[in-house]
């Protein structure tokens, strides 16, 4: 397709603002202004809405392929949600008018919707307190991170080290650099556990924290979890709770209960807001009493006459991690998501979730190396190590998939498994729909044997073939460039 | 309610192809003494309810205040046709495009931003964007940092102090040395930026336009950076930009801003657009996702995420920054917004908000007891000196049906009397007059 700017005309017009009715116009004077107008195109409104429309068509969406993209939890994303979050209140509202003298009465709407999501959040995860600022789960990882380390601070401890172990998501050791901390990686033992052997040998009283995943992202449940937590805990650790994989726990288990410090949630996966492309997400965190103090600031409290109001008194505070109360129209639909789900609903979504997962993994395991063969949890990683051996790699039968309308699993990750396959199908999936999927993942295990040349040609369906990632990277065009 | 399809009937055959009894069977490996101890969650309720609560809710916020507040984020029009675009759900429940070849209407929507982002600042490239103006800014600090391999950053205290706090706490475990020069009369103070500029220095960070809405040229004050090896970043307002000297055209190495302003809600502080751009030579240093122009197999042109050997799925603790998600969908407002805009539209717009803040300082002459600050020029936001304590004054003028602006005394030490107010171009003559009537009556 044209590139917008490919389908500029001068002097249409997709918007105009009218005549501006105050005056006599005034000019900025010279010296401030640019002396090269922005290049951008010039359309009708019409043109704009066909481009992006037709653009919007070419792309794999939960509401027109089934997505089973692992660790990125791709359910369905309900839309009374949307409408929740378009009412003209919530939209409009100026993030600092409740810090203006007299204007917190009039933002008691969103201060209530942030206050009682905080608590649901609690009791959800068995943790004291939550901030809801962070943006996304990276962002919440490092705001998590930075409360570890103001909390071994305050006690006046040094410690430089995070631990994570080798099957962790990137963001984790990322987040622990990024926040100032060097990073230990344990390795996984032949039982897809972390080693703990290693991990007891590498734990000291320099070690701030243990980064894990639970489950992890094999889709695993460590029986053992315990039994870390305690020995971290022993050394002076803290035990961070990577929210990722949350889907699966809800109603069964809490991260609290098994003692972990600080836990951050994906609202853009478990709790079913959208993931927009790429974002905005939703990344608050949890934390346990004694780490309470140091959240970001404002906090929203209750009032003893039910009013809310924002508190920015509390001393040992790490500060500002976003410019107000973090994503609120993300924070909104995950409130509405648990009202109308409630108890039953969410405990449902971790039975089916783990259903549709296990499911998957019986129907698939013989034809797809299994590295670890145990019972899953919200999803089922198998390795493309057999299809290799006829030279069919993951990403060819991604290709495959994709012609068939299917998006594809995760591939390549965790980066522990070779040729990672790693399938999430999440609980709003239908039996017919993973059935569907299945039965193609059987074609493609027999094809690799039969025709591999037939996977490796994949996509011929779709607007582009495979595309060349090398030339990309190697001679970067980055943004369209005006012919002068 | 679950969204679950599954009939009893399904559950049923699904658990017999696995093998088990039960659905509690698939939890086997969660110690009984690790099971959830409680779970005190309200039953669900339908959507009829859940709607009408949330609605009710919605109502308790007082959105009919006519608002003269920015400080950073303002009230823009926003036309119906982004809306209708974000709101077509191949867009908004695709994750990021991590697949290509059925991904290409985001890769694509994502290079005209990245495109329309280099255009409005005057620089080489941009990324896919990040969370918003604060965390592009820390962003854009940590690559200076990298960049020079040095680590002291000189700010302009003309930054919104938001932004100057959230570098602050990200980087109280880093040692990042930090000096803030002053604003004198409205604009930075070159004789201070001189004074501390040397080569430690990884870069100087400016704000344009200002806190107090002041405009500047930075030409010189980047030229000077430079010579001391050191980048210069700016932190900028998209929306000024169709009338302002670009970071481009000053010589900038960064921008970075809150995009906010092109077609994105107020929303109560989020979600919002981080945006970023940079020149050629710093590319590999930036932080986030990157939608580059490629060939496919048959050499068509297509559109791939690009240069994520920077990026922390692949780099771990040695990568450019933590960042996984971003803000796409709001990059696509901004995108379908300046496209509805325009080239015209855009100068318009920007025109549109310069003028009519220059009228409502004219009316404010009207009043005899508060003095507009007019050492430097403004775009679309000034400061006022009243002569009462300026938060006592929002606090009547709310009464009265006005966010009248923002008391500068809540972030500037000896300013309590100071009023910042913002007109943007959706405050009509009779808005803005009615504004210094009831100004006039509270003072």
């Amino acid at each position: 397709m044209k590139l917008i700017f490919e389908k500029h005309k001068d002097g249409r017009r997709g918007f105009s603002y009218g005549s501006n009715c105050v005056l006599e116009a005034k000019l900025l004077p010279r010296k401030y202004c640019r002396a090269k107008a922005a290049i951008l195109p010039s359309l009708s409104e019409l043109d704009v809405v066909r481009h992006y429309t037709n653009l919007s068509r070419l792309n794999f969406s939960v509401d027109t392929n089934f997505y089973p993209l692992g660790s990125c939890t791709m359910k369905y994303n309900p839309k009374f949600t949307e409408k929740v979050a378009s009412f003209e209140g919530f939209l409009q509202l100026h993030p600092l008018l409740p810090q203006l003298s007299g204007g917190g009465k009039l933002a008691q709407g969103s201060l209530e919707v942030l206050y009682e999501t905080e608590k649901l959040l609690c009791e959800i995860t068995a943790m004291s307190a939550f901030t809801m600022q962070p943006l996304a789960g990276a962002h919440g990882e490092l705001t998590g991170v930075m409360l570890i380390a103001a909390y071994h601070k305050d006690k006046g401890s040094r410690r430089k080290y995070v631990i994570v172990p080798d099957s962790s998501h990137g963001t984790n050791p990322a987040s622990a650099a990024i926040a100032g901390y060097q990073v230990k990686v344990i390795p996984t033992g032949p039982d897809g556990y972390m080693d703990l052997a290693e991990f007891k040998k590498e734990l000291s009283d320099e070690v701030a924290a243990v980064m894990l995943t639970c489950p992890d992202t094999l889709g695993i449940f460590n029986p053992r979890i315990k039994e870390i937590t305690d020995l971290a805990h022993k050394a002076g650790a803290l035990m961070y709770y990577d929210g990722a994989n949350l889907n699966a726990m809800l109603g069964k288990c809490r991260p609290g209960d098994i003692g972990f410090d600080v836990v951050h949630l994906n609202l853009h996966k478990t709790f079913a807001t959208p993931h927009g492309g790429g974002g905005p997400g939703a990344g608050p965190v949890g934390v346990s009493e004694k780490l309470a103090e140091f959240l970001p600031i404002s906090r929203v409290v209750k009032r003893s006459d039910g009013s809310y109001a924002l508190d920015y008194n509390y001393h040992k505070s790490i500060g500002y991690i976003a410019p107000f109360y973090g994503n609120f129209g993300v924070i909104l639909k995950a409130y509405a998501y648990m009202l109308i789900l409630g108890k039953e609903g969410l405990t449902k979504v971790a039975e089916i979730a783990v259903l549709n997962a296990n499911y998957c993994q019986a129907k698939l395991k013989d034809w797809y190396d299994l590295p670890f063969s145990k019972n899953c949890m919200h999803e089922c990683v198998f390795s493309a190590a057999r299809q290799v051996k006829y030279g069919v790699h993951a990403i060819d039968i991604a290709k495959y998939l994709i012609d068939k309308g299917f998006h594809p699993p995760t591939i390549y990750f965790p980066l522990i498994v070779s040729e990672a396959l790693m399938i999430e199908p999440t609980e709003t999936e239908s039996k017919e729909t993973i059935d569907a999927f299945i039965d193609t993942m059987i074609e493609i295990a027999r094809l690799a044997k039969e025709n591999p040349s037939l996977i490796k040609q994949a996509p011929l369906n779709m607007p582009v073939k495979r595309l060349d990632e090398v030339r990309a990277a190697r001679d970067p065009d980055l943004s369209w460039k005006p012919k002068i | 309610m679950s969204f679950v399809p599954h009939t009893q009937e399904d559950i049923k055959q699904m658990l017999e192809a696995i093998g088990v009894s039960s659905i509690d069977e698939l939890f086997r490996d969660i110690p009984l003494g690790l099971r959830a101890k409680s779970f005190n969650i309200p039953a669900g309720r339908p959507e009829f309810e859940v709607t009408q609560i949330l609605h009710k809710l919605s109502l308790k916020n007082g959105i009919g205040l006519i608002n003269f507040v920015g400080a950073g984020f303002y009230d823009h029009f926003i036309p119906a046709a982004v809306d209708a675009i974000a709101g077509r759900s191949e867009f908004y429940t695709a994750y990021t495009p991590y697949q290509p070849e059925c991904s290409q209407g985001w890769l694509q929507a994502i290079y005209e931003y990245q495109t329309i982002i280099c255009q409005l600042t005057g620089l080489d490239v941009s990324n896919a964007s990040l969370y918003d103006g604060g965390t592009a800014l820390f962003e854009a600090m940590m690559m200076a940092i990298r960049e020079t391999g040095r680590n002291k950053i000189i700010l302009d205290s003309g930054i919104n102090l938001i932004y100057r706090t959230m570098l602050y706490t990200y980087t109280s475990n880093l040692s990042i040395e930090f000096v803030e020069i002053p604003v004198v009369h409205g604009q930075s103070s070159r004789k201070d930026l001189f004074k501390h500029l040397d080569n430690k220095t990884a870069a100087v960070i400016f704000q344009n336009p200002n806190f107090f809405g002041a405009v500047d040229d930075y030409s010189d004050a980047v030229n000077e950076v430079h010579k001391f090896g050191a980048l210069a970043i700016a932190s900028v307002y998209p929306v000024s930009l169709g009338l302002l000297k670009t970071p481009g055209e000053m010589g900038f190495d960064i921008a970075t801003g809150e995009g906010q302003s092109l077609g994105i809600p107020l929303s109560f502080g989020g979600p919002y657009l981080g945006f970023m751009s940079a020149k050629n030579e710093l590319v590999r240093q930036m932080p986030g996702r990157i939608v580059g122009l490629t060939v496919d197999s048959q050499g068509s042109r297509g559109f791939v995420l690009t240069l994520q050997t920077r990026e922390q799925h692949i780099r771990r603790q040695r990568a450019t920054s933590n960042i996984c998600s971003n803000e796409a969908l709001c990059a696509l407002r901004a995108v379908v917004f300046v496209s509805l805009l325009g080239r015209d539209g855009l100068v318009e717009l920007a025109e549109h908000n310069y003028q009519k803040a220059e009228f409502a300082k004219e009316q404010l002459l009207r009043l005899k007891s508060v003095e507009v600050k007019r050492s430097s020029a403004t775009f679309n936001e000034f400061t006022v000196f009243l002569p009462c304590n300026a938060d006592k004054v929002v606090e009547r003028m709310i009464e009265k049906g006005f966010a009248c602006g923002f008391p500068l005394g809540r972030f500037y030490k000896g300013m309590d009397n100071y009023l910042l107010v913002a007109v943007t171009e959706k405050r009509t003559k009779e808005e803005i007059i009615a504004f210094i009537d009831n100004l006039k009556k509270v003072l």
